[in-house]
């Protein structure tokens, strides 16, 4: 039919213009379109193009409403009038011939009938109602293109109240012969499970069979509805994960029809929405998640890097395994995935490859140092998305030691922003974070000032309500809250005697605030000049009418005497007849209390003095009667405003807001609303007797508000303890052996070598330091490069030794902790753990001290009871014996014994009385052991100067640097009461370590298995002429190790936890000391051990 | 996976198709088309096919003088979305063979009705581009047939069924 229509990309007005061209003719002769578009395309202004276009719109006009008009020429005057909008010029008089023409025309002019509608209307546009008939008459037609046009059209729009019009003709579309008819069914059925899911759930069966058709596409269909039925109820829908599984292997391994394929992919769109609903599935499920690791595994080797269709599949693969139960080996790959897209020079997937580093940064920060340099080379990218993406990651590794350079970086990206959501979104992060984690009170008021100038008045309300609330709130210490409260007010003097007409009125409404609260604090600072100050903020015409009650409000706090109450007198006397009834009311309240000098006292004095706190009835119980009386009078019952506003949007047609502003989640916590601004309550507080309709709103000046979180405390900030500073991190060595890269080569091989490559400037270095601190304490040592790691060691052992006597001085104390492997000496700086860390190691020494002197005077004792040692113990090396407890008549001491295969804990029962002592009980337990009687029968009496002897079997159940077990035991002495006595025991894990013997291969092998590890550079071990050597064998003295090989600077080196826990150590010679790096299967093990070998070698 | 919207444009601004799977007014398309054209427009060729545009992500390609822009939500795959994009094009190429921007200005609803059997609702109702074309070209049929002459329904019916 078509002839060879000329095509070119780039010439069209050209082409245009000339009408012997044969496209341009052909176009423009078979229809009226074509002369339009033609003569757009000649104009050359906008104006001109307006004028055509109206005319054009008229004549449209005249013609569909015209009774002569065919449908044939309906449908070409539609598609005129789609082209007219399109180009933003409205015709809504088509609309209704829209429907119409759907309506009556043949086949082919409904076609254009129902684009025409689909197009012009939306979900809620009354006409549609107009719709349904034809709908309904068209789904029961016997022309299959004509059921496909109706269900095409209410796929798209339908009024949702008409559903169950056409629900029974569209489900029964799901067993139609065809295929094409059945994928749009099932596709018809998920745009109604969206807009109104109560309507289809009585169908969820046909959604099972449309999951089970024979044609794909179908399937692909339902799984739309499926993904959307999981995202809302996952645990549902567990039992069809095996199917999803068997889907999914069968679409990898190509069983789809070739016309699937994309780019010899097979069907990618369906893989990943597969992959997405087996992330949902297996999110926090362990044995859900197991069924889905093999199709996983497989799914990223067949995806070979070679094309966006399959890194769009990758990028699917790796979110779900990093969403669904971890698997170490699946974690493995996905994060040389990452890595991969990290490093691309490829922009896209740069971005996603940062996108995917921000997702599971959480879970793994190791990931985000091993590309630390690509990192901070994408913090000054000239694509702002990949700038903004950047931060986002640094967001989220924030913690208090890297808070100053990522808030500082934020804020540089905030000042050239432009983009209002993006300042929204960057100023409520920036605020969460000072408020987490600021270092001092000059750094916090300084970033907030920052905040609240930037963020201007398109901020979240929450940020001034939190920050205020947290000034006004403090924190336990009152010196404290005092110093912040005197910087914030210095620095709003300061803002105010410059140039305060800048600021956002949100500010200023602060800065009132505050200053009125505050301002007395600063004793040489008269409220007469804070008046003047705010005078001037009055003045100014910008100020807005909210801000200006602030200011009232502030002023009435502030009117003490002398000058302040004449200036307020002349404030409240020009305000008093404003025509803003709440400006009046304050500058009323204000004029009230400037000139009685007796309420002013009464008022505003004890406010300073006692702040104590107002009873407030919260539940309103004062007003039952009027509620009651109102009631019986036929008001309505009180409805909570979200209730309210939840029945408001059910009202609607439609609740679907896509372009809200999305609240940064933290900011979801706070309570506070506007109404209850601080200002209030405080006023309520200060003014009870005038404003009781205040009082009642908030409660006191303490602001008693629960559910936010505390993050201010007695020593200051309380730092927020972020998950990735527990994770023991590693730190990617660059300069690994080769023995080692080819064990671990798969894993790690792509991992770059950031620190050591010298072409990198040293500010960028000294950026990844500043940035990346946190993270893990190595990452300070790699970074510095070879020159440096000798203060940072240095100065975490001087800390060691030295906080023995002080009490920590560090003023970032956090929460403590659960996870107790944090004995580890390099977490120590920043540990809540530091006091108790190191109570437990100068606990041994003082215990192992005090066993000395023990040992001195009861050296006949201690010989006396080795004695008593059984036979099959007393060959083997055993522990000092040391006193646990003493009753009345009954000495308990203790001492271990290693065996090979297992640690008996022995305990000696000396009655020193000369009676026999009854029904002795010894109960052991112990959180981080496993404890069982070793002896044959348990010890029930021990007569008059005996020792009896018990033993235990322990193994270690939660390896900790050191493990106690706490006891008790009780008797009876003759006729006497019972009498209960308590101890506790501590052992060195060490005491469990035995050497492991394996041979290299088999380490190699073990070494891959294993998920815990740890690293640290340890002290060497430097008088002899082969260090390494030397300090291996201090260790395994020391420490029960096996040297599995030394091969030149490496040594390798392997242990087991009693019973059978392995644990590796790998130790390389490293710029002059000992680089350790431990493995093991179980969590927590490297590090106590770490503890151990760095205590022997210090020791040594 | 669902999209927000799709728009095509000129490089010289002028819009040449809007698809839009959520509900807005006309006043919030025009002001979003005519701030994502412009931001669109100014991108520079080296940078990525990404960009935030409120809460939204949006997925940009430039095929010859026309842009291709998706708009979709933050969780969504952005690659995936560019791969719609371009197995919409090959869609539009396949049918109008090698297409070009006057196809889409002269024959605009053509080039709806193929998203339409591609996209629906916002997702991708139909991955096979075999597939697609044949339900195109059946709807086609009906329509040159209904041009020759006023054939009887009966016949257009049977086409249809085959």
């Amino acid at each position: 039919m078509s002839d060879v229509v000329e095509k070119t990309l780039t010439a069209l007005p050209s082409l245009l213009s000339l009408d012997s061209q044969p496209g341009s003719t052909k176009l423009s002769s078979t229809s009226k379109l074509g002369s339009l578009i033609r003569g757009i395309t000649e104009l050359t202004s906008k104006h001109e193009e307006e004028k055509l276009i109206q005319r054009e719109l008229v004549s449209i006009k005249e013609q569909v409403s015209s009774p002569n008009t065919s449908m044939r020429q309906m449908k070409d005057l539609m598609v005129r009038a789609i082209y007219c909008e399109m180009l933003g010029y409205e015709a809504s008089f088509s609309y209704i011939h829209a429907i119409k023409l759907a309506q009556q025309g043949t086949a082919l002019e409904k076609r254009v009938g129902y684009l025409a509608v689909s197009l012009f209307l939306n979900e809620s546009h009354e006409l549609l109602l107009l719709l349904v008939n034809t709908v309904l008459k068209d789904l029961q037609s016997t022309n299959l293109i004509e059921v496909c046009m109706a269900l095409t059209v209410v796929s798209q729009i339908f009024p949702k109240d008409m559903i169950p019009a056409i629900l029974p003709l569209v489900e029964e579309k799901l067993n139609h012969p065809k295929e094409i008819i059945r994928r749009k069914a099932v596709l018809a059925l998920y745009k109604f499970y969206l807009i109104a899911p109560n309507q289809v759930q009585h169908i969820h069966s046909k959604f099972r069979l449309a999951l089970c058709d024979r044609d794909p596409g179908v399937m692909t269909a339902s799984l739309h509805i499926y993904l959307q039925m999981i995202q809302e109820n996952p645990e549902g829908y567990k039992d069809l994960t095996t199917s999803f599984v068997t889907i999914l292997k069968q679409v990898v391994g190509g069983k789809l029809p070739m016309d699937f394929n994309y780019r010899s992919v097979p069907a990618p769109w369906l893989q990943i929405q597969l992959l997405r609903i087996l992330s949902l599935l297996g999110k926090n499920d362990q044995s859900t998640s197991e069924i889905m690791y093999e199709v996983l595994d497989e799914s990223l080797q067949r995806a070979e890097m070679n094309h966006n269709i399959t890194y769009a599949i990758l990028y699917e693969c790796v979110k779900c395994i990093y969403t669904i139960h971890p698997k170490s080996e699946l974690l493995e790959k996905a994060a040389k995935c990452i890595g991969n897209f990290v490093l691309s020079p490829k922009m896209n997937l740069k971005y996603l490859g940062l996108k995917a580093l921000t997702y599971v940064v959480q879970q793994d920060p190791k990931l985000a140092l091993q590309h630390q340099m690509t990192i901070i080379e994408c913090l000054d990218h000239y694509d702002l998305l990949i700038k903004r993406e950047t931060l986002e990651l640094l967001f989220r590794i924030t913690n208090a030691q890297n808070v100053t350079v990522i808030v500082e970086k934020m804020l540089e990206f905030l000042s050239t922003s432009k983009d209002d959501y993006t300042t929204t979104d960057l100023v409520g992060k920036v605020a969460e974070l000072a408020e987490k984690y600021a270092p001092d009170n000059e750094w916090f008021i300084e970033t907030m000032n920052t905040v609240f100038s930037v963020g201007g008045d398109t901020m979240q309300p929450d940020i001034p309500n939190n920050f205020l609330k947290l000034l006004c709130e403090g924190f336990d210490s009152v010196e404290e809250d005092r110093k912040l409260r005197l910087f914030a007010v210095d620095s709003y003097v300061s803002l105010l005697q410059g140039k305060p007409g800048n600021l956002p009125q949100r500010f200023l409404q602060v800065i009132s605030w505050v200053l009125g609260e505050y301002s007395h604090l600063r004793e040489e600072l008269d409220p007469a000049t804070v008046m003047r100050l705010l005078v001037k903020l009055l003045e100014r015409k910008q100020t807005s009418s909210e801000t200006k009650s602030y200011v009232l409000m502030a002023m009435t706090k502030l009117c003490r005497s002398g000058e302040g109450v004449s200036i307020a007198q002349e404030v409240s006397e020009s305000y008093s007849s404003s025509m803003d009834t709440v400006l009046r009311q304050r500058a009323h309240e204000l004029q009230h209390l400037s000139h009685n000098l007796e309420l002013r006292t009464r008022v505003l004095l004890p406010g300073e003095a006692g702040l104590e706190p107002l009873e407030v009835d919260s539940s309103l119980s004062f007003l039952d009667g009027f509620v009651s009386e109102a009631l019986a009078a036929g008001a309505a019952p009180y409805k909570p405003p979200h209730q309210r506003q939840e029945e408001l949007a059910q009202a609607k047609a439609l609740s679907l807001e896509p372009y809200s502003l999305a609240l940064p989640i933290s900011m979801s916590s706070c309570s506070i609303t506007d109404r209850q601004s601080p200002t209030l309550l405080s006023m309520s507080s200060g003014l009870s007797g005038d404003s009781t309709d205040l009082s009642h709103k908030g409660g006191s000046t303490t602001l008693k508000l629960d559910g936010v979180k505390r993050v201010w405390g007695k020593e200051g900030y309380l730092a927020q303890r972020e998950p990735i500073e527990e994770a023991q991190i590693e730190v990617p060595s660059p300069l690994r052996s080769p023995i080692q890269q080819t064990e671990t080569g798969n894993s790690h091989s792509p991992s770059p070598a950031p620190t050591q490559s010298p072409e990198h400037e040293p500010e960028k270095q000294q950026l990844a330091s500043s940035l990346f601190v946190g993270l893990s304490s190595q990452s300070s040592v790699c970074l510095m490069g070879k020159s440096e790691p000798m203060p940072q060691r240095f100065r975490k052992k001087a800390k060691g030794q030295s906080s023995t006597s002080a009490p920590t001085s560090n003023s970032l104390i956090s929460l403590p902790s659960t996870v107790d492997h944090l004995l580890c000496t390099n977490l120590l700086e920043k540990t809540p753990e530091l006091s108790e860390v190191h109570a437990a190691a100068n606990g041994t020494c003082d215990v192992e001290a005090a066993l000395v002197s023990h040992e001195d005077s009861n050296t006949p004792q201690d010989l006396c009871l080795s004695s008593h040692l059984p036979a099959e113990l007393s060959e083997l090396f055993h522990s000092e014996i040391s006193p646990l407890c003493s009753t009345q008549s009954l000495h308990l001491s203790a001492c271990y014994v290693q065996k090979e295969d297992s640690l008996i804990l022995v305990i000696f029962i000396t009655n020193s009385s000369d009676f026999a002592v009854h029904d002795v009980h010894v109960d052991l337990d112990s959180e981080q052991l496993e404890v069982s009687c070793a002896s044959d029968s348990p010890v029930k009496e021990v007569r008059g100067c005996c020792v009896a002897v018990c033993q235990y079997s322990l193994t270690v159940k939660r390896p900790s640097a050191h493990v106690t077990v706490a006891g008790m035991v009780s008797h009876q002495l003759h006729i006497e009461t019972p009498q209960t006595a308590q101890f506790s025991y501590e052992l060195p894990l060490t005491s469990f370590v035995r050497p492991l013997k394996v041979s290299t291969e088999e380490y190699g092998r073990m070494w891959l298995d294993f998920t815990h590890d740890t690293k640290q550079n340890l002290t060497l071990i430097n008088d002899g002429e082969e260090p390494l050597t030397d300090t291996l064998t201090v260790l395994k003295k020391k420490l029960q190790l096996h040297i599995v090989e030394i091969i030149g600077m490496e040594g390798i080196v392997a242990c087991r936890l009693l019973p059978d826990q392995p644990c590796l150590m790998h130790c390389r010679l490293h710029a002059g000391s000992l680089a350790v790096w431990m493995r093991s299967s179980l969590p927590d093990l490297p590090d106590c051990l770490m503890y151990h070998c760095q205590r022997s070698l210090t020791e040594h | 996976m669902t999209m927000q919207f799709m728009l095509l444009f000129s490089r010289q601004g002028k819009l040449r198709l809007q698809k839009w799977y959520v509900p807005l007014s006309d006043k919030e398309k025009k002001k979003i088309t005519r701030e994502l054209v412009q931001t669109v427009l100014a991108r520079k060729p080296k940078m990525c096919s990404f960009l935030e545009w409120r809460d939204l992500k949006i997925v940009y390609k430039r095929y010859a003088s026309l842009y291709f822009c998706c708009a979709i939500e933050d969780q969504d795959n952005e690659l995936i979305t560019l791969e719609i994009i371009h197995r919409y094009v090959e869609l539009l190429d396949k049918y109008f063979g090698s297409v070009c921007e006057l196809d889409i200005i002269f024959n605009f609803e053509k080039a709806y009705f193929i998203l339409d059997e591609f996209l629906l609702g916002g997702e991708a109702q139909e991955t096979s581009k075999k597939n697609v074309l044949k339900a195109i070209e059946q709807a086609d049929l009906l329509q040159e047939d209904a041009k020759e002459a006023e054939t009887p329904r009966s016949v257009l019916e049977e086409i249809g069924l085959t």
